[in-house]
């Protein structure tokens, strides 16, 4: 009996050992992606596949397209989250669509990983189009995508709000700060923005930080520490909730439709719930500056680029479906159903006149910045910056200079 | 377990007779058969679990990144990646709020589910039905709790602040405020895991005699003294299975703090795991986001070996 047991209880020790394993295994977090159907390649340069994270209600636009080139689609929506895990998982895989939608600041950063043909080769141009789209979309000196419509951010405010306490859409910041804290009432802030820790808080700071002078490379400057402490004192007068580090954009938009804000920023993909929600009479005018002088906002948006498929025949088609996308008048189909602003300037101008509630976008758009127009693929790093230096100022963690300077000298 | 499985096996193998010369064949073909049977588990294990641990490691000494997934390159950086995350102030936030997120959720995950699984174990009517209700926030899915904690725990309408404002207490910012968004998150995590510590727990004071409970009470031993001598040794065993598992799942636990804080205010709710995460798929710094998780991966084997060595010392008495 006595020999039995030593081996009894390395076997045993294997067996739990697997199981650590087993446990250990379930810790890594860098696993790849759930695999999904990929584009198939193979068929006749007559078929495309498309991969975006829209809705159902893109569908018809891409059907007019498909008609115009003379091709049949198959679209495939993936969740928003989900589309970069899926691209790079198809990138190497070799399954990527023919043609695929990208958020802009995502466009450069999967361009330098050589995924992407050059739209030039096709000649496709972004003449014409709002300046930020080009630098949004070129990496290089090669444009690697298309933007049909565009969008930014804007100052919503509540018209019965600001009437009831005899206040007009602000321009500059002195009359932001003067208006957000008389309208502040009660349970109702006076203004309210996300200043969440994620690249929503990045977008939505950045109107302030871009238009007094700052600048992504380096984020401790006089003017950035200007403009976080602008954002500061909106909270510290209570005219902004100190849950606004805390608040994606979509909670920003509810408690503006709750009537809990008098004045937000957010953009115009909200317009479908602000205008159904009942009593609700709001406009919008570009996010106010110190000087009172042009806004300089993010561009948003998302390009139509073609990856590398090694199908030369389809890749050509696809080029020609991008080419239709982007098109003038199909600019303002894509605009009307998706509530954006198109980005060819003579289309823009067109639209702002019919859609009012989209005009002060149309102007903001204008002068916007693209958000990798400088740093390319590393944007990423410097909105982790950035969104790192509001939160630490917001929370009280550091004073507006001492925060940026900190984020800044963060090894992120 | 499969404890079964190989206390049925072993007297055969033990069993085989001594082999002559002439049987040779036979000893080739039960050699072969026994790793035939070996050979599904060891497969399973290597792809599963083998591969993606190794492919982590290898992947922390290179500079992983977007690129990597279309051209395949991936060139190798020593202990770059792991100088970058030593040296980053998040890695250190990260390490203490671990630390303290696991010991938080754990001591008080144990302690309340516990207490309920002894209040269980008297049947009294409904408690069925009550003990079902408790494996609730077990049944719901993570995010979707997180988004309804979120809300509850908002400072200017939330729910629970609105509750306390009933006794005159001032809203208290729960997600906003650094100093006390771990806590809360800490929070929700206990009310996450109380379910399981309960029903497991509960099932090992099933497991208890009742008969020892009855001797007990002859020598005087009842209420605490009976929890003391009888319950505790009993359920030992059952004690730090649960401990174990817990700490190696509250270690690795990204989406709950991704959903009310995503790692903020000014990152003190970052843990190793949602820095990892971040690195990873939000900065897409694939290499430096292995690095991280291999050190939780480390922390995670540490406690393995604590349990392997619990578990050995249980045998050997």
């Amino acid at each position: 009996m006595k020999p039995r047991f030593p081996e009894h209880r390395r076997t045993r020790r294997f067996r739990t050992l697997v199981g650590a394993v087993a446990v250990l295994a379930a810790v890594p977090l860098a696993l790849t992606a759930c695999s999904g159907s990929g584009g198939s390649s193979s068929g006749s340069a007559k078929s495309l596949t498309i991969e975006d994270y829209y809705a159902a209600s893109y569908n018809p636009i891409y059907q007019q397209c498909a008609k115009t080139v003379g091709a049949t689609v198959t679209i495939n929506h993936v969740a928003g989250a989900g589309l970069i895990a899926k691209v790079l998982q198809q990138a190497s895989s070799r399954t990527l669509p023919d043609v695929l939608m990208l958020d802009n600041p995502d466009v450069q950063q999967i361009a330098a990983s050589g995924a992407l043909a050059p739209l030039d080769d096709y000649g496709l141009t972004a003449d014409g189009l709002v300046p930020a789209v080009k630098a949004a979309n070129t990496y290089k000196g090669k444009l690697y995508g298309l933007q049909p419509v565009t969008n930014s951010i804007a100052l919503y405010y509540n018209k019965k709000l600001l009437a009831a306490a005899g206040v007009t859409p602000p321009k500059t910041w002195d009359e932001l700060k003067a208006a957000a804290k008389k309208l502040t009432q009660g349970k109702t802030y006076g203004f309210a923005m996300s200043n969440i820790n994620t690249y929503e808080g990045t977008w939505q700071f950045l109107p302030f930080f871009w238009s007094n002078g700052g600048d992504e490379k380096n984020i401790a400057t006089s003017g950035a520490a200007q403009a976080l402490q602008f954002d500061l004192d909106l909270q510290n007068d209570g005219s902004m909730s100190k849950s606004s580090i805390n608040w994606a954009q979509a909670d920003v938009n509810s408690q503006f439709i709750a009537g809990k804000a008098a004045m937000m920023i957010n953009g115009p993909w909200q317009l479908p719930l602000l205008n159904a929600a009942k009593g609700l009479d709001f406009s919008s005018v570009p996010i106010p500056t110190r000087t009172g002088e042009p806004t300089v906002a993010p561009l948003g948006g998302e390009a139509f680029t073609i990856p590398q498929t090694k199908d030369a025949a389809k890749m050509k088609l696809a080029a020609k479906f991008v080419g239709c996308l982007n098109a003038e008048k199909m600019q303002s189909t894509v605009a009307g159903i998706t509530g954006n602003v198109p980005t060819n300037i003579t289309a823009a101008d067109a639209w702002a006149t019919t859609h009012p509630q989209v005009a002060s976008f149309v102007t903001t758009v204008k002068t916007a910045r693209a958000r990798t127009g400088e740093l390319g693929p590393d944007w990423p790093k410097a909105a982790t910056k950035i969104y790192t230096a509001v939160q630490l100022a917001l929370t009280g963690k550091a004073s507006p200079q001492a925060a940026l300077q900190q984020a800044q000298s963060q090894n992120q | 377990m499969s404890v079964s499985v190989q206390t049925r096996v072993r007297p055969q193998a033990v069993a085989a007779p001594p082999i002559r010369p002439g049987q040779r064949r036979a000893r080739l073909m039960l050699g072969a058969t026994r790793w035939l049977f070996v050979a599904p588990a060891t497969l399973f294990v290597a792809i599963f679990f083998g591969y993606p641990v190794v492919k982590n490691i290898v992947m922390s000494f290179q500079d992983y990144t977007t690129k990597t997934f279309f051209t395949g390159e991936a060139p190798w950086v020593g202990f770059a990646n792991y100088a970058a995350t030593f040296s980053s102030a998040v890695f250190a936030t990260s390490v203490i709020n671990t630390a303290l997120f696991t010991a938080g959720s754990i001591v008080m995950q144990f302690v309340i589910g516990l207490g309920l699984a002894l209040f269980f174990r008297r049947n009294f009517p409904l408690s069925g039905f009550l003990r079902g209700l408790l494996l609730l926030p077990w049944l719901l899915p993570l995010i979707a709790s997180s988004a309804v904690w979120k809300w509850l725990l908002d400072q200017d309408s939330g729910a629970l602040n609105q509750f306390l404002g009933i006794f005159g207490v001032p809203a208290i910012p729960w997600l906003v405020s650094p100093s006390l968004a771990l806590i809360a998150v800490i929070g929700v995590n206990i009310w996450l895991g109380i379910p399981f510590n309960t029903t497991i727990l509960y099932s090992g004071l099933q497991s208890v005699p009742q008969e020892l409970y009855e001797a007990a009470a002859l020598d005087g031993a009842v209420g605490i003294k009976a929890f003391r001598y009888i319950t505790w040794p009993s359920i030992r065993s059952v004690v730090s299975v649960v401990v174990i598992l817990g700490v190696v799942y509250t270690l690795k636990v990204v989406d709950i703090i991704l959903g009310l804080t995503g790692g903020g205010p000014a990152n003190s709710t970052q843990t190793l795991a949602t820095n990892a995460y971040h690195q990873s798929f939000i900065n897409f710094q694939f290499g430096i986001g292995a690095a991280v998780s291999n050190v939780l991966i480390v922390v995670s084997f540490v406690f393995a070996m604590i349990y392997l060595a619990m578990t050995r010392k249980a045998v050997d008495e």
